[in-house]
Order: structure tokens, then sequence, then C-alpha cells
């Protein structure tokens, strides 16, 4: 592919959208997939065909729109609007373009849930169609890798990373520049380029939704990754509990690799670049780097300890680049309109946006891009439309089982790294669940420990052997049989395992119940004292001595 | 090296051994898990690859299919189960003729998972059902979430659940 036929490709696409009178994109994203969209566009098709406006009328997929819970979501590109819980039986009013069919069940542009958004990496949900090649092309798609490739230097691209202070969307916001530079300064001929696309947090599914809904994207980002680092082979190593993402990645790298892009010398440079998909078997532990790199050799997912790191020996011992789908995704912008536009977005010590997955107790859930360092309060309030009449804000849980609880006293605290941290909790890969005054604190430490415990791979003791204890003591507790020296047991525990993990996984594992137990002592005390679930959640029996 | 031949010749009998073993009866499938190893050069770092597709084209994985694999990709069948049972995806059983995958992702848990989970064994209890539990499937906004026979339900209550699986019996 030359610049010539991207630019052709794109005018082609142009061309075509403009001569349709109305494009109707059905959300077909894993949330509105699970409500029935799949039926809603065949049926839409079915009207089109029956109304006979095949030509003028278009039926196609597209990403996730946002507001999953009120789901199937259907956008109609004459109307500018989405409409909402839409079903087989409305198929024909789309079709034909009646608007007042959905008077109250339609979003415009200008919604509040919209408007507090700053749509970068979900730029092409709702426009675009995620299993056509043209469509990311007329998007602009593809643009960046030929700058990358024909118009920079690698060392211009790491350049631009550093300049953006982007910052690794996996959770540890580690500075990508930094990654991308060392990668690049190893003298290794053979280097490999590694996305992380194993997102197991239990109520996180960004990458996913970035997966299914702009497949393009990521691997555009990792090409001109490859292209800044001088590796010449990449991996997406995807979940395998989302098969629906892997599905579009392959399609999008067939259709890439199609168009002489992916496979071999692109834009007619001496720079060539493969990618290749490792589906994982269901391991949460893979999500730390060097289990990850141990899985697609085929390994079992145990980390090895670091250093080296992943950038000076990583996969089969070479040096390798590492980072999230969501950092990938971010790169082709940063490469098109500079880093110091990235910059400016976001707060200074964390630029750009977040993607979050907004669920639990709240009137809108679903996927939220924004700025990052936007307050709690208005992603809850003005984005989620705040917690249902009848219900009350407990607490908002970040970061899966790494992270922790925002109690409704820091309502306010900016959504960035560092203030997440100084709070006892992380941005995580940017699960963000509402829980109410029903949802019991220790049972949740409960259940995160319950996690890690099952997902522990068992190579290092005290993470093998800690969360066990931590989780023994936290369900004793539950059940109204804790005692007063558990609490500092508690404490020696996590920070034993905090010391001495080996990865990730361990160090973080005590992470929800530090946190609970900084902002909901109480509860726990309650617990154990009083043998009483303020929430009323947990079933304590009562104590046979209060019987007598 | 003779004792490392012999050892191969002996895997290699045991695998002519085992063609008639249920799932292998199948020469399609045969010829599929074959062609994806040759696509990966019976390299093992394709190990976990290739179970998924044996996985896919058998059902589960039993132990003369991990054999055959570990012959042909020429590692020790230690290391083959090794890798196989590390993972949770993998199954050493053939599934039931149904199966329901209640989620209990952190929203889903908050939702009355569990709840959902212990309706789920009661109904299936001694029946043609697999009961598993997930690991959030990314429907968090439709919490709480179960998969009946690979299709998502969003918003299940138990009664609703009895009712799915009560009608899926019948059926």
């Amino acid at each position: 592919m030359t610049s010539d036929t991207l630019l052709a490709v794109r005018q082609a696409e142009l061309t075509r959208q403009s001569g349709l009178a109305d494009r109707i994109l059905c959300c077909t994203v894993a949330g509105c997939l699970s409500g029935g969209a799949r039926e809603v566009r065949a049926a839409v098709q079915q009207q089109i065909d029956l109304q006979k406006r095949s030509g003028q009328v278009e039926v196609c997929g597209t990403g996730c729109m946002g507001m999953c819970s009120q789901g199937p979501l259907v956008r109609s590109s004459a109307a500018d609007a989405i409409f909402t819980n839409v079903t087989a039986a409305d198929a024909e009013a789309l079709v034909a373009g009646n608007r007042s069919h959905f008077l109250n069940r339609t979003l415009l542009p200008d919604h509040p849930f919209f408007a507090g958004q700053k749509r970068l990496i979900l730029g092409n949900s709702g426009y675009a169609d995620p299993e056509r090649f043209a469509d990311y092309v007329a998007r602009g798609g593809y643009q960046a890798l030929w700058r990358a490739v024909t118009q920079m230097l690698p060392e211009e691209i790491v350049a631009q990373v550093k300049t953006s202070r982007l910052r690794g969307r996996g959770g540890a916001g580690y500075p990508a520049g930094l990654k991308w530079e060392l990668v690049a300064r190893q003298p290794s001929t053979t280097k490999y380029v590694v996305c992380n696309a194993d997102e197991g947090d239990p109520g996180a599914c960004m990458n996913r939704s970035v997966l299914e809904g702009d497949p393009h994207r990521v691997l555009e980002g990792m090409a001109i990754a490859g292209r800044a680092v001088g590796a010449q082979q990449g991996y997406i190593y995807a979940r395998g509990e989302s098969p629906l993402a892997i599905d579009r990645l392959r399609t999008a790298l067939d259709q890439a690799q199609g168009h002489g892009l992916l496979n071999g010398r692109m834009f007619d440079s001496e720079f060539q670049f493969r990618i290749d998909i490792r589906v994982g078997a269901g391991a949460y532990v893979c999500g730390e780097e060097t289990a990850l790199l141990a899985s697609i050799e085929g390994k079992r997912g145990q980390p090895v300890p670091r250093p080296p790191y992943p950038p000076e020996r990583g996969l089969w011992g070479r040096p390798t680049l590492i980072n999230n789908v969501e950092t990938f995704a971010n790169i082709p912008a940063i490469v098109e309109h500079g880093g110091d536009w990235f910059a400016a977005i976001g707060t200074p010590s964390s630029p750009g946006t977040k993607v979050f997955a907004l669920a639990g107790r709240v009137m809108r859930a679903g996927l939220v891009e924004v700025p990052i360092g936007t307050p709690l309060r208005t992603i809850l309030e003005a984005l989620g439309g705040g917690v249902p009449a009848g219900f009350e804000f407990k607490a908002a849980q970040t970061g899966g089982p790494a992270g922790g609880c925002i109690p409704a006293s820091h309502l306010d605290s900016p959504m960035d790294y560092d203030s997440l941290n100084a709070l006892g909790t992380m941005m995580g890969s940017g699960g963000l669940i509402i829980l109410d005054t029903s949802s019991c604190m220790v049972d949740l430490a409960r259940f995160f420990m319950e996690f890690c415990m099952d997902e522990s791979c068992g190579k290092c003791v005290p993470c093998r052997a800690g969360t066990v204890q931590m989780h023994d003591i936290l369900a004793r507790m539950t059940r109204g049989e804790g005692v007063e020296s558990d609490f500092a047991m508690l404490e020696r525990l996590a920070v034993l395992l905090q010391e001495t993990s080996l990865c990730g996984l361990g160090l973080a594992a005590p992470n929800p119940v530090l946190s609970t137990l900084r902002h909901f002592r109480g509860e726990y005390e309650a617990h154990v004292r009083d043998h009483q679930c303020p929430a009323g959640h947990c079933r304590i029996a009562v104590p046979v001595e209060t019987l007598v | 090296m003779r004792l490392v031949c012999s050892w191969w010749e002996r895997m290699g009998n045991e695998i002519a051994g085992i063609e008639g073993v249920a799932g292998m009866r199948n020469d399609d499938a045969r010829i599929q898990l074959e062609h994806v190893m040759a696509r990966h050069d019976y390299s093992g770092s394709a190990l976990i690859e290739v179970l998924h597709t044996a996985q896919q084209l058998y059902g589960y994985l039993s132990k003369p299919l991990l054999k055959s694999v570990a012959h042909k990709l020429r590692l020790p069948l230690s290391k083959v189960l090794g890798v196989a049972t590390f993972y949770h995806l993998f199954r050493f059983q053939p599934p039931r003729e149904r199966t329901a995958v209640v989620c209990l992702g952190t929203v889903c848990y908050a939702a009355g998972g569990t709840e959902l989970m212990t309706t789920a064994q009661r109904q299936g209890a001694g029946r043609e059902w697999t009961i598993e539990a997930g690991r959030c499937v990314g429907s968090c906004g439709l919490a709480p979430v179960v998969i009946c026979d690979g299709h998502a339900r969003s918003r299940v209550t138990p009664a609703l659940l009895e009712g799915l699986m009560g009608d899926a019996a019948k059926v």
C-alpha cells in the first residue's frame, strides 16, 4: 500500500457514504448483543429490503456508544441521534426515518452523558463499522502510520510520545515514552512489541470494548510502536473469554494484510512489521507482564523476578515493549496531532483521556471516556445520572482486585493516577463500580481476596499462602466469628504480601482490604465486636451467649 | 539419543493405538488439528494455541489427545499437562449437554450473583447441566448476567433463571 492508495480508499468510502440518505449503526459490542442487538440489525436489513431502500439506507455494526444499560443502542447518521432500548419491532421506523417513534428514547449529542465526555479512543464508536477497513480509513485511519513510517524518524516518534507524557493505561501508569526509549536504545536487532489485552479485572470491559469497537486503531498503534523501537514482530495477547474481540481482531488483521499493511514492507519503505494474535486461556496472573510473556512462549503463565525488565530481556530473551490496549489506541492520535496537543488534555501529570467502565448502582451504566482528572462526582452525577432514587451512595470501587474504594467524603477528588494512589486505591485498567449502602465492605474485601486466592499462580509463597490466610480471616469476619486480634493479623499479612510477593498480583492483593479498613473500619468493628453487618448483607448467626 | 528415540517410538505406538478413542475418530478434526500444528511449525511455543484448537474440535482435552499433542510438538507430557492444567479454560471432562455460566464478576456479585449461583446449582443438580462461574463477561451495565447455552441473559432474577433452566430442560 502507498499513500496514494490509502487516499483513494478514503475518498471512495467518503463518496460512498455521502451518497447514502441514512446510515443505521447498531451497537455490536458485548453489552448490547446480550440485549438483542443482533436481531435488531437483522430486522433493519429486512426492512431495508422490504421498503426497497438499499442503496439509500445502510445498516452496519459499530463500537460501544456508551450507555450500555439502555441498550441495545442504535445511531442514525441522518438524525445524528442515538436511540435507546431498540427492539426488532422498531426496525420499520428506523428505516423510514420516523424520529417521532423514538420520542422518549432519543439521545442527542448534547445529552449530559455525552457532553461531559471527550472521546478520543472511542471516537469511531457509533460512527464506523469495526469490521470494515475502508470505514476506519475514511475516518483518518492509518494516516498516522503512514506519517510515522515515511515522514518521521524512529527517534522523532519516541520524542513525540515522550512529549505527550502518556502514561501506561494498564494500571501502574508508567510513562510510555520512557519505556519506548528504553526498548529503542537496546542494541539487539530482534525486538518485539506486545499488546497486553488480557483484561481480567472483574467489572472491567474497556479494553474489550476498544478491541470489539475499533480493532484497527490498536493495530495501527502497535505498528507505529514497532517502527519507533525497531521491532519487526508484534503479538496481541487477547483474553480467551472474549471471543468476539478475538474475531474482530482477526478480521481487522486480515483486512490490513489484504491491503498490504502489517505483512511485510509498508508504504514502499524498508519498514516491515507483522502482528500475530495469541489467545490466553483464562489466567488472571497473565496480565502481569512477565507471566504474559511466558504464556506467549507456550508456558505456564508464571511471573519471573524483575529486573531484568522486559524492555531489556523479554520475549525469548529479546527486548520487548509491552503496553496495554488503551495505551496503543492513544498512539495514532499522538502521532497525528503531536505530543503537545495530547499533553494539553487532562492534567499536567496525567494527560489524555481515560475510559471508565461505569457500573453498579448508577442510573446510566456503561462506558465513558473523560479527560483524566475529571472529578468522580462529575462522572457519577453528570454522566451516570447519579444513584437511583431509594438508594444511597456508599463507595466507588476502582482498580478491581488490585484497587480500593473511594468513600462518599472523597467524591470530589479528581480521577487521576496520583490522586487515586493517595486515596489508597488505583486507576487500574478503568473499572468504576458504584456501590450503595446495601453492599458490605467486609464482604467486598473478602470477594476480592477470594479472587486473588483463586488466581494466585502459586509460584511464590507469600502470595500463595498469604491470600489464603487473609481470605480465611475475612470469611470468618463475615460469618461473625472474627476476633480482635484479626485486625493486627490482617495488617501484618498485608504488609508481608506487599513487601515480599514476586509480582503485582500478590503485591496488590491486600489493597482492597487496606482501603476498606482505612475508610470503613467501623464496619469491620461491627462485624467483629457486635457480630452485626451494618449493611445487612452478611448472614451472621446470633451468638449463643446473647440468646441465653 | 537412543533412549530418547525409543521414548518417542513408544509414544508413537500409543498414539497409533488411540485412533479409536471417542474424540479421535473424527478424521476432519484430526486433519484440522494437524493443520494448526503445521502452521506453527510444530513449535512448542504454540502449545496453548494448539490446546485451544484441540478443545474446540473435540470438546475437551482427553488424555490420549494430550499425549498426541505432546508427541507432535516434541514436548514432554508433563509439560503439556502442566500448561493445560494451569489455565482455567481447558476442560478435561466432556462438557454436558447444556451449560449455564453465572457471572460472578464484581458488579454481578454485588447485584446478587451468588443467589443465582445457588439457584443454578439447585436447578441443574443431577441433570444435563454444566454450571460454571464466570469472571465478568463484559455486560456490567446489565448485571446480573447468566449465559445459558451460549446466550447471554441480562438482569436475571432467581425466578427467571429457574424458568430458563426449567424450560430448556423440556425442549
